[in-house]
């Protein structure tokens, strides 16, 4: 039996009228890929931004890691990373520097510290340019430096919100190594994305529509169930039924 | 603990590593320290007038001396007529005139009285009432050498005595106006530019994701930019001592102690400001409008507030910095203790109790 690290029971989140994101359910297991697929302003971010903490649920429950996210948000803080849609490493400091903040403010010590970024820097293949700002770094480096940061702590959870946005298809290949390395370490990685090749790569995925998850199972499952040759044709044979403008 | 120092150490190196803001804090003070010791003072020294005798008799020539002699004076030229008086005066070279009556001795030695006209350019009203002033006490001083023999009767002779400033010098006023300015301006602008930045970059998310407590990046945030300001402080104090004689009668301890409730104040408006904007232009924005023009205009060491209307001097009550300014006044230069400013220290610890409060408050809300 393989632990459940994600599990939401009908949890929604209402701005006034507007139901961002209505009585979502779905579990992920651990070690698991899982695709958090939809169009613009279809309610990934908000129900990712719920899911990390960032934004309180309107109703509905959800448990992350074992945890409680209403009432045990500090636990689930310490157990998850987390990479948002701008990056969001600090670009005038060095990426030493940088490993070393967020290394430190979530409480590695100075051994662990020192040992994690000198593997990153060796893996992400940096080691020349320790000393260099992050802001001098192309944007595909960014990203890696700022995904391999978010999972710096060994969290159970990695939260990735559309962390190949503008990048080229090499690097993301790439990007896509980092994160199968994380999952084969026991990461659960929960990612939204726009490629739908990179939906592929997922363990499993779910389509989200105006607010609501309209199917959620393995890429393969999908494709046969909507009778589609490849994710492009399951995802605009869901999409095409929204009624909310993209933003 | 550890995870605090590890975000002031970053803190710090942002500021380090921007040059521009280091310039503004430590540009800043600097600049307006000798901007108003040297350019902006209101000090009158060597103004320069113009005489037009036509009395050209012994009393006109000692009263003239006695004008040259006044450091407040500078002949410029002896004029012949009234003409060229007003000339002088449209050319702006000149600030005073002062017109002797043919006869001019010989009218006060004779008839016991006579007549001196003083002409100012009254464009500059405040200027214009000081030299008159100045010349009417001159040209009283000069009277009561002509009577040293003689015995008035009744005789009341004002001591006048210049307290705190005997030497009327300007720097007393605007020093501790230029520390309330330049803490104000610096502490609200660092914090909220600091703390929207995080929003603007995309930083703020991960940070509140992260298990570090929302309140300790406030605090920590906070920190360096006290530390800064302090330092700031010191240079400011060090310049108005040696560079412009300023005294510190009172306890520095004292003056350091009230000057960080400020800061925090400043630091606490700051945060307010970042919890209502999204971008780092808007923040400095508001920071230099919003501090600037109130400390300028209602601290009081530019414009006397007594002289205001009351709407404005009411106004001027929820100013922080006019509270500091009558602090650091009564300890920098009257040399006065704790048990003298009790009540404007209350008041600026009420305030800035406030301001956190609601500035926390708004903070929270926006995690949810």
């Amino acid at each position: 039996m393989v632990e459940t690290v994600i599990q939401t029971n009908k949890l929604t989140k209402r701005f006034g009228d507007f139901i961002a994101a209505n009585e979502i359910t779905f579990d992920v297991a651990a070690g698991e890929i899982f695709g958090f697929l939809g169009a613009n302003g279809a309610g990934k971010t908000t129900a990712m931004r719920m899911l990390c903490g960032l934004s309180t649920p309107s109703s509905g429950t959800a448990r992350i890691a074992g945890f409680d996210i209403y009432k045990q948000a500090e636990s689930i803080k310490k157990n998850i990373g987390y990479m948002s849609q701008k990056f969001s490493l600090y670009e005038d400091l060095t990426i030493k520097e940088n490993i070393q903040f967020f290394g430190g403010i979530y409480g590695l010590c100075d051994k662990q510290l020192k040992e994690k970024s000198e593997s990153l820097i060796e893996q992400l293949g940096l080691k020349d340019q320790t000393k260099k700002l992050v802001g001098e770094l192309p944007l595909g480096w960014k990203q890696k430096l700022a995904f391999s940061v978010a999972i710096l702590h060994t969290p159970k959870i990695v939260f990735l919100d559309e962390p190949t946005g503008g990048v080229d298809p090499v690097t993301r290949r790439q990007f896509w190594d980092l994160i199968y390395d994380a999952a084969a370490n026991g990461i659960t990685v929960f990612v939204t994305t726009h490629y739908m090749d990179e939906a592929e790569y997922c363990n499993r995925i779910s389509m989200m529509v105006d607010g609501v998850i309209k199917a959620l199972d393995t890429p393969a499952n999908l494709k046969k169930q909507f009778n589609a040759a490849s994710m492009d044709d399951v995802f605009f044979e869901l999409a095409r039924g929204a009624k909310r403008k993209a933003d | 603990m550890k995870q605090f120092l590890t975000f002031v150490k970053k803190e710090f190196r942002h500021v380090f590593r921007d040059r521009k803001t280091l310039l503004m804090l430590f540009g800043l003070p600097i600049v307006q320290i000798v901007l108003f010791g040297f350019a902006l003072t209101n000090e009158i020294k060597n103004t320069k007038i113009v005489v037009c005798d036509y009395a050209k008799d012994i009393g006109s020539q000692q009263l003239i001396e006695k004008l040259e002699a006044s450091s407040n004076f500078e002949i410029e030229k002896s004029v012949l007529s009234r003409e060229q008086i007003e000339t002088a005066f449209k050319e702006g070279k000149i600030k005073l005139a002062v017109i002797f009556p043919v006869n001019f001795y010989n009218e006060l030695i004779h008839l016991n009285k006579s007549q001196v006209q003083i002409i100012a350019d009254a464009s500059d009203p405040n200027t214009a009432n000081t030299l008159t002033n100045f010349a009417t006490s001159i040209i009283l001083d000069y009277q009561q050498q002509l009577n040293v023999n003689v015995t008035i009767p009744y005789r009341i002779q004002p001591e006048m005595r210049m307290l705190y400033n005997p030497e009327l010098k300007g720097a007393t006023n605007f020093v501790p106006g230029v520390m309330a300015l330049v803490l104000m301006l610096v502490c609200v602008m660092m914090t909220s530019v600091s703390i929207v930045r995080e929003k603007e970059r995309g930083t703020m998310e991960i940070l509140l994701v992260s298990p570090f407590h929302p309140f300790l990046v406030i605090v920590s945030k906070a920190v360096p930019y006290l530390v800064l300001s302090l330092l700031n402080l010191v240079i400011i104090l060090v310049l108005s001592v040696f560079l412009l004689d300023m005294p510190i009668n009172g306890s520095v301890f004292l003056l350091f102690a009230e000057s960080t409730l400020l800061i925090i104040t400043a630091l606490s408006l700051g945060l307010l400001i970042s919890n209502s904007t999204d971008s780092q232009q808007a923040a400095m924005l508001i920071s230099m409008m919003g501090m600037m023009l109130p400390t300028m205009l209602f601290t009081g060491f530019m414009f006397p507030l007594e002289n205001m209307p009351i709407p404005l001097q009411v106004i001027s009550n929820v100013v922080p910095a006019k509270w500091y300014y009558i602090i650091v006044k009564s300890i920098m230069i009257k040399g006065l203790g704790f048990s003298a400013i009790w009540k404007e220290t209350l008041i600026l610890f009420v305030m800035t109790c406030i301001l956190l409060v609601i500035s926390l408050k708004k903070f929270k809300i926006r995690l949810a």
